[in-house]
């Protein structure tokens, strides 16, 4: 087995393994799903935005689990750092890249799970899509988390196990209330203004392709998520290449 | 790359000196450390804590750059060495990454290296047969330790580095443990390890180097660093001479009185205590004891705040004022 493989199957296995991981990334959006869609079933334009209450929270939520997904590799790091783990794996031929990739497949894989969850509690409240719509929208959630995948390793190698935990739920609850999650934010006000320069905001409004919007992002969207991508990458690359100290 | 061919056979630390930004100031944790491993050489790495000896093995994995001075590995950039699987390290905390069984985590880490050993031989080797499958949170410490140091040979590394490895462990771990290092060492593998434990130094390095402050205060096989300090003592029933008479004896370096016992402390006994006989035959209860290497250990790390920029021979002279200050006591 080449290095490459033998560590990302390692990782695999051990997230899996955590239930707890699992059942948070998993269980917690779909409960809150049920809790904020099901009441507002028939509401066809919420806020005045055109998305039923259904598609909308579907996304909003996908965007909160996902997002949590993504940063809890943050957790992982922190606590594998706390027992010198980071520290065993420098003295390996294993390369930046090779970690990284490995890290970043598992935040992956956790957060395909909780979209497809979300898919089902949707589908299951009457959102119902073309197919092509089903996969443009999954496209762009999958590309609006890259951000969030470099700021959950950043934060694991800036922060203690003891600090990860508040910093990542803080970060995911702002991000997602900011991004509009919880409630769609429109008009031109200043949060209006603060929330389109978050890449929470556009990770929301990858519902629009499932309206069929041909291009729900439009070049302010891209080019949000792209430099919050590229700065949260070399943030990210520099936490772990100085993270060699004893913690 | 500076390093040329391959050709260096030794493990060499050249004049490296490490410093930390502290908020009561800037820590020098290395000062100045000059040390070259042969091939084939287990070495001690002794010291009190805050000695400088991890940050120093930091340096020598290439986990740390140093600030000065330089760090090279059979003729390898440590990273080089490391890349390269020349290196296997048993670093110095307390537990392994859970989730995973034994065997799955020795593999995975077999994996990563270019020519492992196999995973079944390292697990025979170390012991772990017993507890291969179990989950890696489900071990106890001394269990804990046998599989970092299973990670740490894995790789079939040319050099060995143990950051206090016996730490969790009871005697007959310990025990065990040095059993199965010594089998790896014959193997012709270089093994530096840190310890507190002088008996370990004393009982399987071919040498050792003690640091203290930051400096290395003595090296050498340990035999030497016992006579270095260690003199000999001499104790005998002996009620009639002064100190003063009897530190003017050949070989000897302090006297003392407790009552009508004297204590000698001696460079050369042998010589002592054919003049101490001579001259005062009326001693007698003579005992002679070599000063272990816990004394001498003690002698030489004694006080290391005393003067931090002393060198070697200067701490020298400064237990040997410390010792006839005891003497006159």
């Amino acid at each position: 087995m080449s290095p490459r493989v033998a560590y990302l199957r390692f990782e695999l296995i051990r997230t899996l393994r955590n239930r707890r991981v699992l059942i948070f990334s998993l269980a917690f959006p779909i409960v809150l799903y049920l809790l904020i869609a099901g009441p507002n079933k028939d509401e066809h334009s919420l806020g005045g935005t055109g998305i039923s209450a259904p598609l909308y929270f579907m996304i909003g939520l996908a965007a909160f689990g996902t997002m949590n997904a993504m940063l809890s590799s943050g957790a992982r790091i922190a606590a594998e750092r706390s027992v010198g783990w980071n520290r065993q794996l420098r003295i390996t031929p294993l390369t930046t890249r090779q970690y990284f990739r490995a890290k970043v497949a598992t935040s992956y894989l956790l957060a395909i799970v909780a979209l497809l969850a979300l898919y089902v509690a949707g589908a299951a409240h009457g959102v119902s899509l073309p197919a092509d719509r089903w996969v443009q929208m999954t496209a762009l959630i999958l590309i609006g988390l890259v951000p969030f995948a470099a700021m959950g390793i950043w934060l694991g190698h800036m922060l203690t196990a003891d600090s990860v935990g508040p910093a990542i739920g803080g970060t995911t609850a702002l991000f997602a209330f900011l991004g509009g999650t919880w409630f769609p934010i429109t008009g031109s006000g200043f949060l209006a203004t603060l929330a389109q320069q978050l890449p929470s905001y556009w990770l929301v409004q990858a519902s629009r392709a499932g309206l069929g919007a041909k291009h729900p992002w439009g070049t302010h969207g891209w080019t949000v998520i792209i430099i919050w991508s590229v700065v949260l990458i070399l943030l990210a690359g520099r936490a772990y290449q100085r993270d060699t100290k004893r913690v | 790359m500076a390093t040329t061919a391959a050709e260096g056979g030794s493990v060499e630390l050249k004049g490296l000196a490490k410093t930390f930004r502290s908020p009561r100031g800037p820590v020098h944790a290395v000062r100045s450390v000059d040390v070259t491993i042969e091939r084939g050489q287990t070495v001690a790495l002794l010291g009190p804590n805050g000695a400088g000896k991890s940050t120093t093995i930091d340096m020598l994995l290439g986990l740390l750059p140093p600030d000065a001075g330089s760090a090279s590995v059979f003729g390898r950039t440590p990273r080089d060495a490391v890349a390269a699987g020349a290196i296997g390290a048993m670093l110095q905390t307390g537990a392994v990454i859970r989730d995973v069984t034994v065997r799955e985590l020795i593999a995975m880490m077999a994996a990563l290296y270019p020519h492992s050993l196999d995973v079944d031989e390292v697990i025979d080797l170390v012991r772990l047969d017993e507890i291969a499958d179990r989950r890696t949170e489900r071990l106890s410490g001394g269990q804990t330790q046998r599989v970092r140091f299973a990670i740490a040979l894995v790789c079939d590394p040319e050099l060995l580095v143990l950051d206090e490895p016996t730490v969790a462990m009871d005697v007959e771990g310990r025990r065990a443990f040095w059993t199965t290092m010594r089998e790896f060492a014959a193997r012709g593998k270089t093994v530096v390890f840190a310890t507190h434990y002088l008996e370990e130094a004393d009982d399987y390095a071919d040498r050792a180097v003690l640091m203290a402050a930051g400096r290395i205060v003595a090296a050498g096989p340990t035999t030497e660093i016992k006579a270095r300090v260690g003199l000999r003592l001499i104790r005998a029933t002996l009620p009639e001479p002064t100190e003063d008479q009897l530190a003017a004896l050949p070989g000897v370096i302090t006297a003392e009185r407790r009552g009508d016992a004297i204590l000698l402390r001696c460079a050369d006994s042998d010589t002592a205590i054919r003049a101490l006989l001579v001259q005062y035959p009326a001693a007698r209860d003579i005992e002679i004891t070599g000063a272990g290497l816990e004394e001498a250990f003690l002698e030489l790390t004694a006080d290391p705040q005393l003067d931090p920029d002393a060198s070697p021979a200067l701490v020298e002279a400064v237990v040997e004022a410390t010792a006839s200050e005891a003497g006159r006591r």
